[in-house]
């Protein structure tokens, strides 16, 4: 690996703690950014010639810390200038900061960054952009186009998030054991929606916003290392993974969806579904669920199949169960009703979700699913209207082409026999 | 005389880099690794899974297990097995097992994520 590789690999992994030190000093997201950034350009040019340093979190903060405070006292050149060994004595921050670093508190800088990110008063849009922005560190440019949006309007977005964080008046101090339980599960849940955004894209745009879901699962995994006993934690992670690992089967050259059944398994990232197991297996352990531990449950019984009639949809079917008790919501219904489809046949599965049409009837997977359990009972007329409901529901081009290549299986199917056999 | 070379570096910035900058880094190994093989002096080589998939059993009576790798300073590492296993679960029964043989101090179980069982010729 090149010098500059190398570089860049350890600058974004030490980011999200020196970042933190910096805003414990600085007090301000701003100051902090951007004192990062200038100790990333003097690493820049010291660390090729004088060899990586051994603690790169710790250089970055000193050189970041003592960059800001000469600024500071730059622009303050009318004022008497304070002691030197108060403020940049170098051998003294260092030996300070060793020992800091050592504790435990590079933890409470972290979580107090991912908190900050979190702010209840930050709608979901602000706070994924702001994490994205300050805690990984995707150029503006980068987070813009992973959201399909402007670069101006994703700028916007992330000043007027930091914006509101300086209003909130947040407090800076460690954050307590009350507050550290209360928030985790917002920074969970705010993890989980990044990736989404990558995953939920659609073919044509999956490729740009697949480092969504590198970077939410990169955050996990900060998260896990921060809770290292949080079973709901590991299931988040194990989660992330398992349903990463499938990415390069889900779309087919045309970027059309390519469902669960169908995919090549061959292609799944069998590395990732390796710690993905790890990850679930040990989670189980501490005996409380939760909706994390379930979902993840439920991808790895599909990892764990090579081919899909090899799936335990039976267990599969008692997971979503136990989902709906937790989590009761008609597409958690929705989806327990493919597995009984599975395990006891479509009748019972389209009766499970009849009574969900009134609360999913602007829902384009209910259609789609509902026309599919149709097909599969030859009710080939309700498949169509389904179907057709389900292209005018379409969120992407691809579900719609999915959909569409339903319908085309339905025509085909409802061709007198003597023209199909002649075909 | 045969030698374990254990592998140290910071794991947030290997899993900070590329899927190409890892298989770079492979390469460039497998390269060192294939010339010791032919000699028939490359013994097993695990890439174990991070540290986040670690658990720790500590040998107290009775034992203890803590999520997490082993943090502690005041033991040293004195040998190392791997064991075939169905789960977690399995993986600890072997290590109380172990335990109960050799009390005191603790193991760290973490999974493996490559294995190449290698030959030493003898």
């Amino acid at each position: 690996m090149t010098d500059t590789a190398w570089i860049d690999a350890a600058l974004t992994s030490a980011r999200p703690q020196a970042v933190g030190a910096l805003l414990r000093y600085f007090r301000n997201l701003d100051t902090a950014e951007e004192a990062f950034q200038n100790a990333c350009l003097r690493a820049l040019k010291s660390w090729p010639q004088n060899g990586p340093p051994r603690d790169p979190a710790a250089w970055l903060i000193m050189v970041g810390r003592n960059v800001a405070i000469d600024e500071v006292r730059r622009n303050r050149k009318q004022e008497p200038l304070p002691e030197d060994e108060a403020i940049s004595d170098l051998d003294d921050a260092e030996d300070a900061l060793a020992e800091r670093l050592d504790g435990s508190h590079y933890r409470d800088d972290i979580l107090r960054l991912l908190f900050i990110c979190c702010h209840p008063d930050l709608p979901a849009t602000q706070q994924i952009a702001l994490a994205l922005r300050i805690v990984s560190g995707l150029t503006v440019k980068q987070i813009a186009r992973a959201f399909l949006v402007s670069e101006a309007a994703m700028e916007q977005r992330i000043t007027r998030a930091k914006a509101r964080v300086a209003d909130a008046d947040v407090p800076f101090e460690t954050p307590g054991a009350v507050e550290r339980t209360e928030r985790l599960s917002a920074v969970a849940a705010m993890i989980y929606l990044i990736f989404n955004e990558g995953y939920s894209a659609s073919g044509d745009t999956a490729e740009i916003r697949a480092p969504l879901c590198e970077e939410a699962i990169r955050l996990a995994r900060l998260l896990l290392r921060l809770f290292q006993s949080e079973p709901e934690i590991m299931g988040l992670t194990a989660l992330l993974m398992l349903q990463h690992a499938r990415a390069l089967a889900r779309f087919d050259a045309d970027g059309a969806v390519i469902l669960l059944d169908d995919q090549d398994r061959s292609l799944w990232n069998q590395k990732m579904i390796t710690e993905g197991l790890a990850l679930i297996d040990k989670a189980m352990r501490h005996r409380r669920s939760g909706p994390y531990q379930i979902q993840a449950a439920i991808a790895a019984l599909h990892a764990r199949a090579a081919e899909p009639d090899d799936t335990d949809w039976k267990q599969i079917d008692l997971l979503y169960g136990a989902l709906e008790v937790l989590q009761p919501s008609p597409v958690v219904t929705l989806n327990r009703a493919v597995a009984v489809s599975k395990v006891r046949g479509p009748e019972a599965a389209l009766e499970m979700i009849e009574p969900l049409a009134s609360r999913l009837s602007n829902y384009f997977h209910f259609f789609g699913v509902r026309g599919a359990f149709l097909m599969q009972l030859g009710r080939n007329e309700e498949a169509r209207v389904a179907f057709d409901r389900a292209i005018a529901l379409a969120n992407t081009s691809a579900e719609a082409a999915h959909i569409r290549m339903h319908l085309d299986r339905l025509m085909r199917d409802s061709q007198p026999r003597g023209a199909k056999a002649g075909k | 005389m045969l030698y374990a070379i254990l592998c140290y570096h910071d794991e947030d910035t290997v899993g900070s880099w590329t899927k190409e900058q890892d298989a770079a880094v492979m390469k460039k190994l497998a390269v060192v690794q294939d010339k010791l093989a032919k000699e028939g002096r490359l013994g097993p080589v695990a890439r174990l899974l991070p540290t986040t998939a670690a658990t720790t059993l500590r040998k107290d009576d009775p034992p203890l297990v803590i999520d997490g790798p082993y943090a502690e300073t005041k033991e040293q590492l004195l040998g190392f097995y791997v064991v075939d296993c169905n789960n977690l679960d399995d993986a600890l029964d072997v290590a109380r097992d172990l335990a109960a043989a050799n009390p005191g101090g603790a193991y760290e179980i973490r999974p493996v994520g490559v294995l190449n069982p290698g030959r030493v010729a003898t």
